[in-house]
């Protein structure tokens, strides 16, 4: 059925919805088009469909997921509540029907039978073409490509036309993981190189307004900022059918009305509604709201320790025991996060990330420490945050400010505008501030190397810089790649216990991703991206 | 007559000149960077190096600025990176947008507000005049996305008779071919009238709430208009001289308080026009002002510069018709240049 026989077909029983007076008969055929039909709502859109464009925003990685393809991609088990969760550590072909790992590369052996939207067969050329693209266009997908120590064209070498060989620059753990997120897309190559021009060589102009893969998806229509519509591409070889025929992704900036669609049942599925919304829908039970936590992901306090008072720990420990943690959890996140601090005194370290450290609200104690510290009298001082998550952090952060005025700091708040918050993170000079990272890949080497690393990343916002700790993650990393599992999890210990005495960020809570649906969709997983994946999804 | 609209545009150069250096270094001296903000979560600083050259924001201002202009004089207004769409196609689709739904707020704001403001001046101090008073002042005094927002709960949420505020039109609705951006006539023309149904249901709550906050302009500034002109010598030998009462207010009276009455339709639609960002966030309404907003928020320069300009070309063609419309109606106002 065509898109425009399909529209005619359901427009009187849209008709009928527009001007609910008029009682309206509803063919099963109709109902059919319906149920077949995701009506997701979401605040923003993307303004990019090819992840390896420029600045491509988060939106657009959901369309990239859903409309390309990867050579692999995760298993998935039963994760927090019974929700289906990826597998970190188990792998399924999805391009490739066949991984094999020898000691310093990996071959793939593609499926025969897939095939781009066009109808042109996936060849390894295309495989070849896609994965060196991903390492050349720079910025963020290069980015992406070279945690998994990917860096080089050279190191994708065609075979025949269905093998492809992935040599090692050296033994990295995060390799064949960092294959299977969503920047190793494979591309429509011969399409896309007819589209390109000299200016232009990996043709990003024509992938930005239309999708040219294999994936499960192909978007039919899209104005940005209003609408994206996605078919469902029948031929799709990379797992089982998809029962959704059809995704409409509508952009309602306005929170409330997003609620209203969902609880008039106009809207199947939306997503990014402040916690209380969230928390009150859970409670009536209308909806299905599903909350699970972030991986590799924490809220915290940071503190910039190349600057007095913070270079003092004890001002730092001051600071972690003055927190009003638990306020925070129910004022601000309605409880929808998982705590990350009060953990038991004898509590040994685990061999995880994120998990609790043991500081506590204790007033007492973080006055004494301000004393020890030579700051009896207190001090003066600003916190920021990004106002792209006010939401979130301004509360946060009266709270924080309330709370520290009682061991004597007066804080002035700073709201960063959202455009203005990386360069300001990346000049490394505010005295204290709150934000969230998050890691696609769920190790604690990965996070500790971003965010606690003497070569000082832009999330390592704190400019902390210890050799010790440089050594442990160092360790850790090597560790993990040769196998001895006995170094890696001393290492991960003791990077975390380090982290934890010397404090340089209160770890405040592991925020959850919510999504809320009518009752009748099932098959939402939970993805290291946290964007939506039609592919599993039903209706009725 | 038609030199007169040739010296008015002309006039119109220097500040068109005037408006693209202004929001040329404007738009530089915002304090976020673009480059940091496009180049994603995890950048490293070579990336968002990468990113500033790539955009071109690594050259000097003049280089910027000249390049700026040329593109300007070839019809290019550049390219939008959160949309990621060149930016005088997203004005040109989202122009109509705003121009529909702002278009038929006023309408139904002038069908309510001329005759209330004729009516409260005829009998100032009656109960005409107090509901004039109390609904101009309430109209006003809420916040359109409040208004917004309490027709939306009530005659979506609540009574279900308004559709979803989802934009435009229904989802399973495919949009009319274009012809003048306008829906409801574009569906006209296509004679899909279930389609115009739909465009229309969509436009009532987000007009109606763009009427009730610019009633207060036209319903005072017509009882103002009106009472000066009721109390003026010619209405009042018009009236001796027996002439009906409808007359009198109609075609004598109300044709002479039309003029400060146009100049602040004038006023009220254009401020209409950029200002409804509001009522088009809470409708989902796919318009210019919102558009403008996000550019802004994101510091992406070249739709918040495409938009002032255009704005600015609209108020120039505004101001000119309304100065064409005060000859017609009334022939002692001479048009010289």
């Amino acid at each position: 059925m065509k898109r425009r026989d399909f529209l005619k077909s359901v427009s009187g029983l849209a008709a009928g919805a527009a001007l609910p007076a008029v009682p309206s008969v509803i063919s099963s055929a109709q109902a059919d088009a319906r149920s077949e039909t995701l009506l997701i709502v979401s605040e923003g859109g993307p303004n990019n469909l090819d992840i390896h464009g420029v600045g491509t925003n988060v939106p657009g990685y959901e369309v990239s997921w859903n409309c390309y393809d990867r050579l692999i991609s995760h298993e998935m088990k039963t994760g927090p509540g019974g929700v289906p969760y990826y597998d970190r550590d188990k792998f399924k072909g999805e391009l490739a029907e066949d991984m094999k790992i020898d000691d310093m590369s990996v071959t793939f052996k593609l499926k025969k039978n897939a095939k781009f939207h066009d109808g042109a067969p996936v060849a390894a050329r295309d495989v070849k073409w896609s994965l060196d693209r991903a390492v050349s266009v720079g910025g963020f997908p290069t980015f992406q490509m070279s945690a998994g120590s990917l860096t080089k064209p050279e190191q994708f070498v065609v075979i025949d036309d269905y093998t492809v060989r992935v040599d090692f620059l050296k033994k990295d753990k995060l390799t064949i993981p960092d294959l299977a997120v969503i920047v190793p897309c494979i591309v429509n190559s011969e399409l896309v190189k007819k589209n390109a021009s000299e200016k232009d060589p990996w043709g990003l102009e024509f992938t930005k307004q239309q999708t040219a893969g294999s994936g499960a998806y192909k978007v039919t229509k899209w104005t940005a900022g209003t609408e994206v519509i996605m078919e469902r591409n029948d031929d799709w070889v990379g797992g089982p059918l998809p029962k959704i025929k059809r995704v409409i992704w509508r952009m309602v900036p306005q929170a409330g009305n997003r609620r209203a669609l969902l609880e008039r049942g106009d809207a199947d599925i939306s997503y990014e509604l402040p916690n209380k919304d969230f928390q009150e829908m859970k409670a009536n039970g209308k909806l299905n709201v599903v909350s699970l936590p972030f991986s590799n992901g924490i809220q915290y306090i940071g503190m910039n320790v190349t600057k007095p008072p913070f270079d003092n720990p004890k001002v730092r420990q001051a600071v972690a025991y003055a927190i009003p943690y638990q306020k925070i959890m129910d004022a601000v996140m309605f409880g929808l996060a998982n705590p990350m601090f009060g953990a038991a005194k004898d509590k040994p370290t685990e061999v995880a990330w994120p998990q609790p450290h043991k500081y506590n609200t204790d007033m007492e104690k973080a006055k004494a420490l301000m004393a020890e510290a030579g700051y009896a009298n207190g001090f003066e001082t600003t916190i920021s945050f990004d106002l792209n998550f006010a939401g979130v952090n301004e509360p946060l952060c009266v709270l924080v400010q309330e709370s520290l005025a009682q061991i004597g700091i007066k804080t002035t708040i700073n709201k960063v505008p959202g455009a203005n918050w990386r360069t300001e993170l990346n000049k490394k000079e505010m005295p204290l501030f709150t934000n969230v990272f998050s890691g696609w890949l769920d190790y604690p080497e990965y996070f500790f190397y971003w965010c606690y690393h003497g070569n000082n990343s832009v999330f390592n916002t704190m400019s902390y810089k210890s050799a010790e700790m440089d050594r442990l993650i160092d360790g850790a990393r090597v560790a993990a790649a040769t196998g001895d599992m006995a170094t890696y999890d001393t290492d991960v210990k003791g990077f975390v216990d380090l982290a934890y005495s010397d404090i340089p960020r209160i770890p405040l809570y592991q925020p959850f991703v919510n999504v809320a649906m009518q009752k009748n969709i099932s098959g939402y997983q939970y993805w290291f991206h946290r964007r939506l994946d039609y592919r599993a999804m039903a209706k009725g | 007559m038609l030199t007169m609209i040739g010296k008015r545009l002309m006039f119109a150069i220097p500040s068109l000149i005037g408006v693209v250096i202004v929001t040329f270094l404007l738009t530089r001296a915002l304090p976020g960077d673009p480059a940091a903000y496009f180049a994603g979560p995890a950048a490293t600083k070579e990336a968002v190096e990468q990113i500033r050259k790539k955009l071109g924001l690594d050259r000097p201002l003049v280089e910027q600025f000249f390049r700026y202009t040329n593109d300007l004089a070839h019809g290019d207004f550049g390219n939008s990176l959160t949309t990621g769409q060149p930016v005088a196609a997203e004005i040109r689709n989202r122009l109509p947008a705003s121009a529909e739904l702002t278009l038929l707020g006023l309408i139904v704001s002038i069908v309510i507000a001329i005759p209330l403001g004729v009516l409260a001046a005829t009998r100032p101090g009656s109960w005409v005049d107090h509901l004039c008073r109390v609904t101009t002042t309430a109209g006003v005094s809420l916040p359109v996305f409040f208004t917004g927002l309490v027709l939306v709960y009530v005659f979506y949420f609540r009574l279900g008779w308004s559709p979803a505020p989802l934009g435009r039109l229904d989802v399973f609705y495919s949009t009319p071919p274009t012809v003048t951006g306008f829906y409801l006539i574009d569906t006209l023309l296509a004679r899909d009238f279930e389609a115009f149904r739909s465009a229309l249901s969509q436009l009532i709550l987000p007009a109606t709430t763009l009427a009730i906050f610019s009633l207060a302009p036209i319903a005072r500034m017509t009882r103002a208009a009106m009472l000066a002109v009721l109390s003026s010598e010619f209405v009042r030998t018009a009236r001796a001289s027996g002439l009906s009462p409808a007359t009198v207010i109609v075609t004598y009276a109300f044709r002479n308080a039309m003029l400060p009455v146009i100049t602040t339709l004038s006023m009220v639609f254009s401020f209409l026009l950029g200002a409804n960002v509001l009522v088009e966030k809470v409708f989902a309404w796919p318009g210019i002002g919102s558009y403008a907003v996000e550019a802004l928020i994101s510091s992406d320069f070249a739709p918040v510069q495409g938009f002032v300009l255009t704005m600015a070309v609209m108020y120039v063609l505004l101001n000119l018709v309304i100065d064409i419309l005060y000859g017609v109606i009334d022939p002692r106002v001479r048009l010289e240049g």
